[in-house]
């Protein structure tokens, strides 16, 4: 029998984990040079430092399962399986992006996935994953909803009703805390009175773990044992990620509120180069994989930037279209100008 | 022996009927389920669901803790998911609790989504004054929601509405607010026997007159219709229109009856300034102006939050002396 709780050292997997962490970062890089030259405009907050974590957790979900995210998730749409031509369609505001262009780099959204956004209202993803939760757990079926969210979203009251809520019905609800350690430019030690941050889901009978949030063995295998344990029949469980934003919190942030060196500091214990690195000292990947890997990356988001270059702005006429839903008869050729 | 007639009518209240609307919703679709603050054991803080429990079980008739924003999310959380949501809200005043997951999620994620997902959820909550509760638990916020677009704002003044606008709510595709004015709990009247599932498009003329419109919803439809009333005597007839919808508006009823009446009050239990009454005479300004024979009158809540003495609740809200001052004020001097 297959056990679903270990992760599968293969070097299959080890080398599919090392590519979609590759594939966030250069697909970030890409967004960070296109913002600078206007194609992407608005808020964009990069992943860069954190990848370990949405590669570790997502996989590790059936294809069922559902997937609530906030507005740094660009690397939870890619490694759920959105496709990276929508989502960059998307970062343009084109109609062909994965919310017609109509949500940006915060509001990524997939039905095809089960993937219910990127939420900009900090904690206000936690009340829908317990929704989303509550209904298949009504349904009496199988399904997990995975909740991501920042040590930012701990401080907001709908955390706390959203935990309490999850262990009162026992609801399949996997809470993932990114710790990155900076609520914008707050400190947690300035945030919060206890910083510890996983011993609050004790305090609502929530089994939790800290992991290094870098490391995404230790991510998938913790996530691994979480998931198995939800869908047992055990509740909700809470897993924080103990990681780093090395990158500003968006596009306009001149990180008054740190040190240089900090940054220097985490940037050595990155989990991209960190994974990598212990790939080749193991034997388990060689240059010539590395070479291949970033080749294949470079060449999917050179066809993303053309296809989102290729697309087509939605019609102003369409402006006020899916404001609600359509009856039948209604659509597009209502709107029609 | 012949079989007893079935009765044409049943007596009941407006507290029964949204109770046998949300029974009725519950043994057609099992997807409907409801849940709020004591709305199951203690059930519900205006006795609405009460019974309800014993025979739906307390997974559909979910019992929350005061966490409103939470509960609320995740209505529209299993909404999205595909089930039907009957969100319990004690009251307006609390229901700001749960505003942003009814703004920032609810009403955006269909647009914002591109289409592709929607929140098919209902939230009820009682609204308006006249308990003697104060300034927490006492006001008329619905034409707050009303401006948001991507939700849908009902207000059930009648027996019928009560009874038929929940199971038509529940099949919008998109979240729909129904607010119930406290008042109205207790009122009793006779219900045709088999009221259903009634339209939420279409306001209703009330009463019909050719010397004035008065406008309103919700509780204030029976201070409307007794200045009506009292208006007669003095031989001044007054169309009343229910506005029942209060989003979207439905522009044509209440424009076919100004434009014959050519003028206009409306009553509404929100605060004047920027209010719904503020948006209906706008609306009728720029659609029946040259129709018009007096500027348009409104009659609204004091802007004061609302008081516990009984007199100055009174004198806070929109009453019948002052509705008919409102509409004799568009006759001009006599």
């Amino acid at each position: 029998m297959l056990r679903t709780d270990k992760p599968h050292l293969t070097r299959d997997h080890l080398l599919w984990l090392l590519r979609q962490m590759v594939r966030i970062r250069r697909f970030e890089d890409k967004c960070a040079e296109l913002y600078t030259q206007e194609k992407i405009r608005g808020f964009l907050h990069l992943y860069d430092g954190e990848e370990a974590i949405a590669v570790g957790v997502i996989p590790v979900l059936e294809e069922r399962d559902r997937v609530v995210a906030t507005y740094r998730e660009h690397g939870h749409a890619l490694v759920r399986g959105v496709p990276m031509n929508a989502v960059m369609a998307e970062m343009y505001g084109k109609v062909e992006g994965c919310s017609r262009g109509r949500g940006g780099s915060m509001h990524l959204f997939d039905r095809t996935t089960n993937f219910y956004g990127g939420n900009a209202i900090v904690g206000g993803g936690l009340p829908l994953s317990v929704g989303l939760a509550l209904a298949d757990h009504m349904r009496g079926e199988p399904h997990v909803t995975a909740c991501f969210f920042g040590e930012g979203a701990v401080a907001e009251g709908e955390f706390h009703e959203s935990l309490n809520l999850a262990a009162l019905w026992r609801l399949p609800v996997l809470f993932v805390c990114e710790n990155n350690l900076y609520a914008m430019g707050t400190a947690l030690a300035l945030s919060e009175s206890e910083t510890d941050i996983q011993r609050k889901a004790a305090c609502y009978r929530i089994s939790s773990e800290a992991v290094d949030g870098m490391d995404v063995v230790a991510v998938e295998a913790a996530a691994r044992r979480a998931v198995a344990a939800i869908r047992g029949g055990g509740g909700p469980r809470f897993l924080e990620c103990r990681t780093y934003r090395l990158r500003a919190h968006s596009m306009f942030d001149a990180q008054l509120y740190r040190e240089r060196k900090e940054v220097e500091e985490w940037r050595s214990r990155e989990p991209i180069v960190r994974f990598q690195g212990w790939l080749k000292e193991n034997d388990i990947v060689h240059e010539a994989d590395l070479a291949s890997i970033e080749a294949e990356v470079a060449a999917e988001i050179a066809e993303a930037v053309a296809f989102a270059e290729a697309g087509a702005w939605e019609r102003v006429e369409e402006l006020t279209r899916f404001t609600y839903a359509e009856k039948p008869g209604e659509g597009a050729a209502h709107h029609a100008a | 022996m012949p079989p007893e007639p079935i009765p044409q009518t049943l007596e009941t209240t407006y507290r029964e009927a949204v109770r046998e609307a949300i029974r009725d919703a519950m043994r057609r679709d099992p997807s409907v389920f409801l849940m709020g603050e004591d709305v199951g054991r203690y059930g519900g803080c205006y006795a609405v669901s009460k019974g309800l429990i014993a025979e739906f079980g307390p997974e559909r008739i979910r019992d929350a803790p005061l966490s409103e924003s939470g509960f609320t999310g995740a209505g529209i959380g299993a909404a999205m998911a595909g089930m039907r949501p009957i969100v319990e809200l004690m009251t307006v005043n609390f229901s700001l609790l749960a505003l942003d997951q009814i703004l920032n999620t609810a009403a955006t994620v269909r647009h914002m989504s591109g289409n592709q997902f929607g929140a098919p959820l209902v939230i009820r909550m009682a609204t308006g004054a006249g308990r003697q509760l104060a300034a927490q638990h006492s006001h008329s916020l619905e034409g707050w929601y009303a401006h948001i677009p991507g939700i849908r704002v009902l207000a059930p003044a009648t027996l019928e509405d009560a009874r038929g606008m929940l199971w038509t709510a529940l099949q919008e595709p998109d979240p729909v607010l129904i607010f119930e004015n406290v008042m109205l709990y207790n009122m009793a009247g006779q219900l045709a026997a088999g009221a259903g599932a009634v339209d939420i498009e279409r306001a209703a003329v009330r009463r019909q007159g050719r010397d004035l419109t008065l406008i309103t919803y919700g509780g204030s439809l029976w201070k409307a219709l007794d200045a009506a009333q009292a208006l007669a005597a003095d031989g001044i007839e007054a169309d009343v229109i229910d506005l029942r919808t209060l989003r979207p508006l439905d522009d044509a009823t209440i424009m076919a009856s100004v434009r014959r009446t050519r003028r206009a009050v409306i009553v509404d239990e929100g605060w004047r300034s920027g209010s719904i009454s503020a948006e209906i005479g706008m609306r009728i300004v720029e659609q029946a102006f040259w129709e018009l024979d007096a500027p348009v009158g409104r009659v609204c809540s004091a802007e004061a939050p609302i008081p516990y003495a009984r007199h100055l609740e009174m004198a806070a809200l929109p009453q019948v002396p002052a509705i008919v001052r409102a509409a004799k004020a568009t006759l001009g001097p006599t």
